[in-house]
């Protein structure tokens, strides 16, 4: 095999490489796990920890 | 176009475009002005609302707005108490099926502990006309200290819907002059 | 076995049977809840209005409860579904998943529907859609918005599921068309959203049953404004998605950039949701860092991408045009724009309302410390207004001109009335939004029979100008109420007498210039949107103006701690 050929081998690769956040972009099940999972624990989550541990009033 | 799939396989290296890009960096600049303007006004704002709360018995709050209406009533008017408590105290207002309970009488210029609860649902406190709106919930007292700043004669609205008793659910409070006119 | 389906003359899109059907089932049964709600609407913007008054203080109750479910759930849902099914069966060319699913969805869907209403309407359910405990419904007011959720959960997941087959047969290659795209945000977002609403709604059930003797109040508040509010975000990627697909189908636009456009709905999926924190800002008990983390989205990366939509939407549609030829000057491109055609003009009036009305408004009544003077007060229901009916509604209007043709294959009756009817039902909005907020920044409260509280004890005298507010409010609403009239008119009537359009027919309005018309992404050619550009400038100079006119509102007031 010739040099050239490992060359032209690797550019095809490369530009099939698909960039990470398209892949993110393209995958709406992991799409569905962030946006369901950020708000459960910033909205929900750590809402309901401040409710529950509001003091009782002296 | 839209309805079609991207033309380039991977769009994602696609260069952006100068005009989008700049207003991409302007927005978020912006929208962090705008999340530090909330951190500053907590510093050096002088209208925040008190994270102070309790959680508190129906039976608890109105024992402590009795004891501060039987202490400070300094007259009746329409068959409520006007209770003038001295400045920098903790006064209390009940919010109950449907009114706003005593009628209280301050001080302009100075302080006051105001505790906020319900006896029964929910209800808005909503002190017209200077438009403090506040929602109160029963089994939760919130303690705000509050200014007055304009003497004259409030009212207070409910502005939660608390049932076909709503609109009729107002209250009062009165600011008067230090010496009290 | 294979499934039918037939290729659409107009815009070459493959229609399967199954999934027309259930578009155009679930898109007839929202229509018909918009009418219903809309005249609710109208009855209690009647009744606010005080030389009218219409309606007896329980009725005004039950009707603004009957309102906001039927308009807000019923009608926004149902027709979100029939988008989901569009953006994914017909926009990628696959059939369907599991139609059954899909028809059982629909059935539940509408059975909760019918029960919720009939629960309302017997009276004794006068809650508000919110239903804030301890104002008890009775048990079938919540069962049917169970069943209601539950059907449109099961919709979401045909949604996922037909993205899944579009993918393994290879209708199409490489990513998904934006519009699907925008749509899958949206049923993302509705499934936190319906999660959230089944962990309230269910104990709320049980305890209206009397099966739990207490609900916490600020844990409902808490759960339930993840259902409420994040519900209305689905509407947001819905209509914008459906921004897109108009700008598309009526002009040809493709969007300038894939990669910004999709990086603005990727900031949707992560941070849009958090928002729900607006209707806690003065509740007790929770702190500061909480409230503005969350009200703030995370740093207001979810108006990033509401600002990054906003220039990208106008942008796509000056780029068609200007390559069209109407290059002269800075706004040739929207002079010539296609004005007369309602699935346009109902866009991008939608796209300036939602955009100067209730995105600025939004932003400046989510400000934890401005939400003071403005909750609960009327300004809210203006606010959202402008959001969900000039945003959401119109742009569902303006779709629904287009899928008479393609989807019912109708031909739209009445042209006229249609062509009118964008800018009646914008006007109207409008009128009612800014009237309602301006009531609103004088102390008028919202859900209220009567400001003027004749009977009360200790009486408040509102200004003037707030009578005069509501009763420019229900002036508006005259001509909203016409304008959803006129749309009703002309799509039932359509639906119904319309010239059938067969492959040979053209389709009367809105026919599809260089639909098909795909250039090369990038930027080399793309045309400058100088227009877009000042439009974009004008609305950022409306939006520092307004925001920092509010907080001088709010330091006029009484200090507080
Ligand atoms: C003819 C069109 C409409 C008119 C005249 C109208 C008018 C009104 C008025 C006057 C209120 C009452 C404000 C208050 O007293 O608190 C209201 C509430 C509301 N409207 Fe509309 N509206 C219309 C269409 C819509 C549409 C299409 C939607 C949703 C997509 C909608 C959603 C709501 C909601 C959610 C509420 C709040 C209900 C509540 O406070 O429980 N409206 N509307
Ligand atoms: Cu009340
Ligand atoms: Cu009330």
């Amino acid at each position: 095999m010739s040099e050239e050929n490992h060359q032209e081998a690797a550019d095809s690769n490369e530009s099939e490489r698909i960039p990470f956040m398209q892949q993110l972009l393209d995958n709406p099940f992991l799409l569905l796990f962030l946006g369901v999972t950020i708000p459960t624990i910033f909205y929900i989550i750590w809402g309901v920890m401040e409710i529950v541990t509001i003091p009782i009033a002296k | 176009m839209s309805v079609s799939p991207p033309q380039q396989k991977i769009w994602w290296n696609e260069p952006v475009p100068k005009s989008e890009l700049i207003w991409v960096i302007i927005a978020f600049i912006w929208g962090l002005i705008m999340f530090f303007a909330m951190v500053w006004w907590h510093i050096y704002g002088e209208q925040n609302l008190s994270n102070e709360s309790y959680r508190i018995t129906a039976e608890d709050f109105s024992a402590k707005t009795e004891a501060m209406v039987e202490k400070y009533k300094v007259r009746e008017e329409s068959g409520y108490p006007v209770v003038h408590p001295p400045p920098g105290e903790d006064i209390y207002l009940i919010a109950r099926l449907w009114q706003w309970w005593p009628i209280l009488e301050l001080e302009k210029g100075q302080s006051y502990r105001l505790h906020l609860s319900s006896l029964d649902w929910m209800h808005g406190f909503s002190l017209q006309p200077v438009n403090i709106n506040v929602q109160v919930h029963p089994d939760y007292e919130m303690v705000l200290t509050i200014t007055p700043d304009s003497a004259g004669e409030f009212g207070i609205i409910c502005n939660e819907y608390c049932g076909i008793g709503h609109h009729l659910m107002l209250g009062r409070m009165y600011v008067v002059d230090e010496r009290g006119n | 076995m294979l499934e039918q389906y037939r290729i659409c003359q107009t815009t070459g899109l493959r229609v399967f049977q199954s999934t027309e059907n259930l578009i155009k089932a679930n898109a007839v049964v929202a229509v018909i809840f918009l009418a219903i709600g809309g005249l609710f609407g109208l009855s209690i913007a009647l009744t606010r209005w005080k030389a009218v008054h219409l309606l007896p203080a329980d009725w005004f109750y039950l009707a603004l409860t009957a309102h906001g479910l039927d308009v807000l759930v019923v009608w926004i849902v149902f027709f979100e579904i029939a988008v989901l099914y569009f953006a994914s069966s017909v926009i990628l060319g696959c059939r369907i998943a599991t139609p059954r699913w899909a028809w059982a969805a629909f059935a539940l869907m509408l059975i909760g529907a019918l029960v919720t209403n009939v629960a309302v309407l017997m009276g004794n359910s006068s809650v508000m859609f919110t239903s804030y405990v301890p104002l008890k419904a009775d048990p079938s007011f919540y069962v049917g918005i169970i069943l209601f959720a539950v059907g449109t959960l099961i919709a979401c997941f045909v949604f996922f599921g037909t993205l899944v087959i579009a993918k393994q047969e290879k209708t199409y290659e490489g990513s998904v068309p934006l519009v699907t795209f925008g749509a899958t945000v949206a049923a993302i977002i509705a499934v936190f959203t319906l999660a959230s609403g089944a962990i309230i709604l269910i104990p709320t059930l049980l305890w209206s049953m009397g099966y739990i003797s207490h609900i916490d109040t600020l844990m409902y508040r808490t759960v339930w404004w993840g259902f409420g509010h994040s519900s209305q975000q689905i509407n947001v990627a819905a209509h914008i998605s459906i921004w897109y697909l108009i700008s598309a189908v009526v002009l040809g636009a493709k969007p300038l950039s894939e990669k910004v456009s999709r990086f603005a709905f990727l900031l949707y999926v992560l941070f849009l949701q958090l928002a729900s924190a607006h209707h806690l800002l003065v509740d007790p008990g929770i702190s500061s860092t909480w409230k503005v983390f969350n009200t703030s989205y995370a740093i207001y990366l979810a108006v990033l991408g509401s600002m990054i939509h906003g220039l990208t939407v106008p942008g796509q549609i000056e780029a068609a045009q200007r390559k069209k030829g109407y290059n002269n000057g800075m706004f040739e491109w929207l002079r010539k724009a296609p004005w007369g055609n309602p699935a346009f003009s109902g866009m991008f009036i939608s796209l300036i309302l939602f955009g100067f009305l209730g995105g600025i408004s939004g932003v400046v009544m989510g400000v934890e410390q401005i939400n003071l003077i403005i909750h609960n007060t009327i300004y809210v229901p203006g606010h959202f207004h402008a959001t969900v009916v000039a945003g959401t509604t119109l742009a569902f209007m303006a779709v629904t001109y287009l899928l008479v043709p393609l989807i019912f294959r109708r031909a739209l009756i009445l042209p006229g009335w249609a062509k009118a009817q964008p800018y009646l039902f914008g006007l109207g909005v409008a009128g009612i939004s800014v009237f309602m907020m301006g009531a609103g920044t004088l102390g008028v409260p919202r859900r209220h029979w009567d400001i003027s509280q004749a009977d009360a004890i200790l009486p408040y005298d509102f200004p003037g100008a707030a009578n005069l507010m509501m009763g420019l409010n229900g002036m508006s609403a005259i001509l909203a109420a016409l304008g959803g009239f006129m749309f009703i008119v002309v799509v039932v009537g359509s639906i119904l007498f319309g010239k059938k359009i067969d492959a040979s027919t053209e389709v009367p309005i809105a026919p599809p210039e260089d639909a098909r018309v795909v250039g090369e992404y990038g930027n080399e050619d793309h045309p400058a949107i100088p227009g877009t550009i000042a439009l974009v400038g004008v609305f950022f100079v409306s939006f520092i103006l307004y925001y920092f006119v509010n907080w001088k509102y709010l330091a006029e007031v009484w200090p507080l701690r």
